[in-house]
């Protein structure tokens, strides 16, 4: 029989499986990189209806978290806070600045302000804040620096992985309970979190749940 | 043995060997074999060929329909209630990937242990193999309703940062039947290349020599490239000999790894393993019957490779047999009264009728092939075996939905009813088996063409003239 393929198709299986090869670890790099919440999740800002600044109400005037989100420490929903709050002091403050014009509106139609969700647990996931809150975990460590932040972005990836970082090891991430609340607070040095974190969690008898029930109800 | 009696020197004595029936009957040559084989692909597709098509591919839809209709609406449209979580998803998996077995079996082990006889039905055994795991794999992954989760068997790094439960037997599932297909098609690509290769050089159109080309991947048949090729199948068959075994016995292990009264049994592993070999050889003769028959393959598959095929089915039959005896056996001799009342329940409780419809079909019918005549004539094997298929899906029906529907509770004590869409999904599991075995006598050989030139006569090295005793023997 003669030759029914060229001479240079004995070079196409090997040129095929280099290529598939190349594709398999780019597709395979890709879906790693843009199909994980750290891609997708993290960085979310949206625009708001009132322009809020974290930036100017939690750290150059100091106000405490609990000012606002008031139920943080003893329910498990970490409440947004209600026109009445804002008015509190906008009443008397600032109170003609055009930025306030969406919580005026709402002050007096006595409709809420539709503040934009970043941070969405999906339904099937049960997180409580008062748990997290008592026991030595910040308000930092899922929501990032966010006395900062002018504009709420989302800062941390938020998925399954990521949760069970801190409840595979919490003594990475547990404070002094003083210094929940207290977002520009570190510890001295990795160390020394270490330390102290290990001691905690002794003390405080912390054991995160790890099973599928503790946080799927 | 006339010249035999002179001296008692090696060669006679191998002349004294019992003599064996040839394996190619009415002294076929090389090049008829050849012909025979390789005509049935290059002919038009006969009449009865395109009608058989449109049926079985129009079967094969409505299953492809229903399984749309499933995955879009919910597992609600199958007859599934509590206690009965599995009934005839998880019985049509056992039973298609049961059916797979024979076709290992014939391709490994009788290949290590220098079966002869296997070559004319390695290839076909193996094909249907195949195409049994693929309709076989179709259940579990759309058994689990939503079937976009379906990756989530895959040991992948994902954003859960959580592994699958390695403890458990339904992934172990997973690796068992992905690793039996990935090698049985490995295997039977392989000792496809020298075929894709006769093909090839047959071949008369552009776009045969092109595809049959791709596929023999530069066979030339050379000295070199046997010996590559034998090492590479030795290597394949040994790679997949304890597959027979390891396949169905994890299998089992979903049920007996339970605490399910009826499925938590140790006899599990060799029970399946028997009952697969059984039920696959039942139905490598329900397709290998027709085929010879069509296609003219009498002198290749002859009758003896039929009654070798009818003594295996009646062993594992008889084995199969065995273990629901000794299942009855442990029920009483371990005196735990939920175990024994399965049993009883199997056999005198509202299932009896599938009980012992597999015990006719599996222990009672294949004892006929006790008898020559009934192994050597087609008409009672073929029904035989059709007894046969059925009785292997009876026998997972039975162990499955048996064991569930009475549940530890009394008060959720339940039957299974089956509805349409359970039904036309694994009728229509027919359909895409046999299209696919349709498509596969139809451009592939379905016997290997040089395996069985090998077992003629002239192929031995000294059947022109040496050692002329040894070849009247005929002991090859």
């Amino acid at each position: 029989m003669s030759n029914f393929f060229p001479r240079w198709a004995n070079w196409v299986p090997l040129k095929l499986l280099l290529i598939a090869a190349v594709l398999t670890t780019v597709l395979t790099l890709g879906v790693w990189y843009y199909f994980t919440p750290k891609y997708t999740r993290v960085g979310y800002m949206p625009d708001q209806p009132a322009p809020f600044s974290h930036a100017l109400h939690a750290e150059q005037l100091g106000m405490d978290c609990r000012y606002c989100h008031s139920f943080v420490e003893v329910s498990g929903h970490s409440n947004i806070p209600d026109t009445q709050t804002c008015m509190a002091c906008h009443s008397q403050i600032k109170s003609t600045s055009p930025k306030l014009a969406a919580v005026k509106a709402s002050w007096e139609s006595g409709l809420p302000i539709q503040w934009v969700r970043i941070h969405k647990a999906p339904d099937y996931v049960y997180f409580n804040h008062a748990a997290h809150v008592n026991r030595g975990v910040s308000c930092f460590s899922c929501h990032g620096q966010i006395n900062d932040m002018a504009t709420v972005w989302q800062a941390e990836p938020q998925s399954m992985a990521w949760c069970l970082e801190c409840h595979r090891a919490p003594e990475k991430f547990l404070r002094p309970q003083s210094e929940v609340f207290n977002l520009n607070w570190h510890a001295a040095s990795p160390a020394a979190q270490l330390a102290m974190g290990t001691q905690f969690k002794k003390e405080w008898n912390i054991n995160p749940p790890l099973t599928c029930g503790g946080c799927h109800r | 043995m006339s010249e035999g009696t002179a001296v008692m020197d090696a060669s006679s004595a191998a002349a004294k060997r019992i003599e064996r029936a040839p394996l190619v009957t009415n002294n076929r040559t090389m090049s008829w074999i050849s012909d025979r084989v390789a005509s049935c692909t290059e002919r038009r597709a006969p009449t009865w060929w395109w009608i058989t098509f449109t049926l079985t591919s129009s079967l094969a839809v409505v299953s492809l329909l229903c399984i749309a209709y499933l995955i879009s609406t919910g597992v609600g449209v199958w007859g599934l209630n509590h206690p009965i979580g599995w009934a005839w998803d998880i019985t049509n998996f056992v039973f298609w990937i049961g059916i797979g077995h024979a076709g290992t079996l014939i391709s490994a082990i009788l290949y290590l242990a220098r079966q002869k006889w296997r070559t004319s039905i390695n290839r076909a055994a193996e094909a249907m193999t195949l195409f049994a795991v693929v309709c076989a794999g179709i259940f579990p992954m759309i058994h689990v309703g939503r079937i976009w989760m379906v990756w989530f068997l895959a040991p992948v790094p994902t954003s859960m940062g959580i592994w699958q439960n390695f403890r458990s037997p339904l992934l172990w599932d997973v690796f068992a039947v992905s690793t039996y297909f990935t090698v049985s098609i490995l295997f039977w690509y392989t000792g496809l290349v020298p075929d894709l290769a006769t093909l090839r050089d047959r071949a008369t159109t552009k776009i045969r020599k092109f595809f049959y080309g791709i596929g023999a991947l530069g066979w030339r048949g050379g000295n070199r490239q046997w010996k590559h090729y034998e090492m590479a199948y030795l290597i394949l068959a040994g790679l997949s000999t304890p597959l027979v075994l390891s396949v169905h016995s994890v299998v089992s292990f979903d049920f007996a790894t339970s605490v399910i009264p009826g499925w938590h049994t140790t006899i599990f592993p060799p029970y399946f393993v028997a009952g697969a070999i059984f039920g696959g050889f039942a139905m490598v003769l329900t397709i290998m019957l027709p085929a010879r028959a069509i296609f003219g393959l009498h002198d290749l598959i002859t009758d003896d490779h039929v009654d070798k095929m009818c003594k295996i089915i009646l062993l594992t039959g008889s084995m199969v047999g065995y273990a629901y005896a000794m299942e009855f056996f442990i029920a009483w001799y371990g005196g735990n009264l939920f175990e024994q009342y399965a049993f009883i329940n199997r056999a005198t409780g509202p299932y009896w009728w599938a009980y012992w419809s597999m015990i006719f079909c599996n222990v009672v019918s294949p004892q006929l092939f006790w008898f020559r005549r009934m192994r050597r004539h087609v008409l009672p094997v073929f029904i035989v075996c059709m007894f046969v298929n059925a009785g292997m899906w009876f026998e997972r029906f039975v162990i499955i939905v048996t064991s569930l529907h009475r549940d530890f509770l009394p008060s959720s004590w339940n039957m299974f009813y089956p509805t349409w869409v359970d039904i036309w999904t694994f009728t229509g599991t027919f359909g895409i088996f046999l299209t696919l075995f349709l498509l596969f006598i139809r451009w592939l050989p379905m016997i290997c063409i040089f395996e069985v030139k090998a077992v003629l006569p002239e192929a031995d090295p000294h059947y022109h003239g040496h050692h002329k005793a040894t070849i009247e023997g005929g002991g090859h």
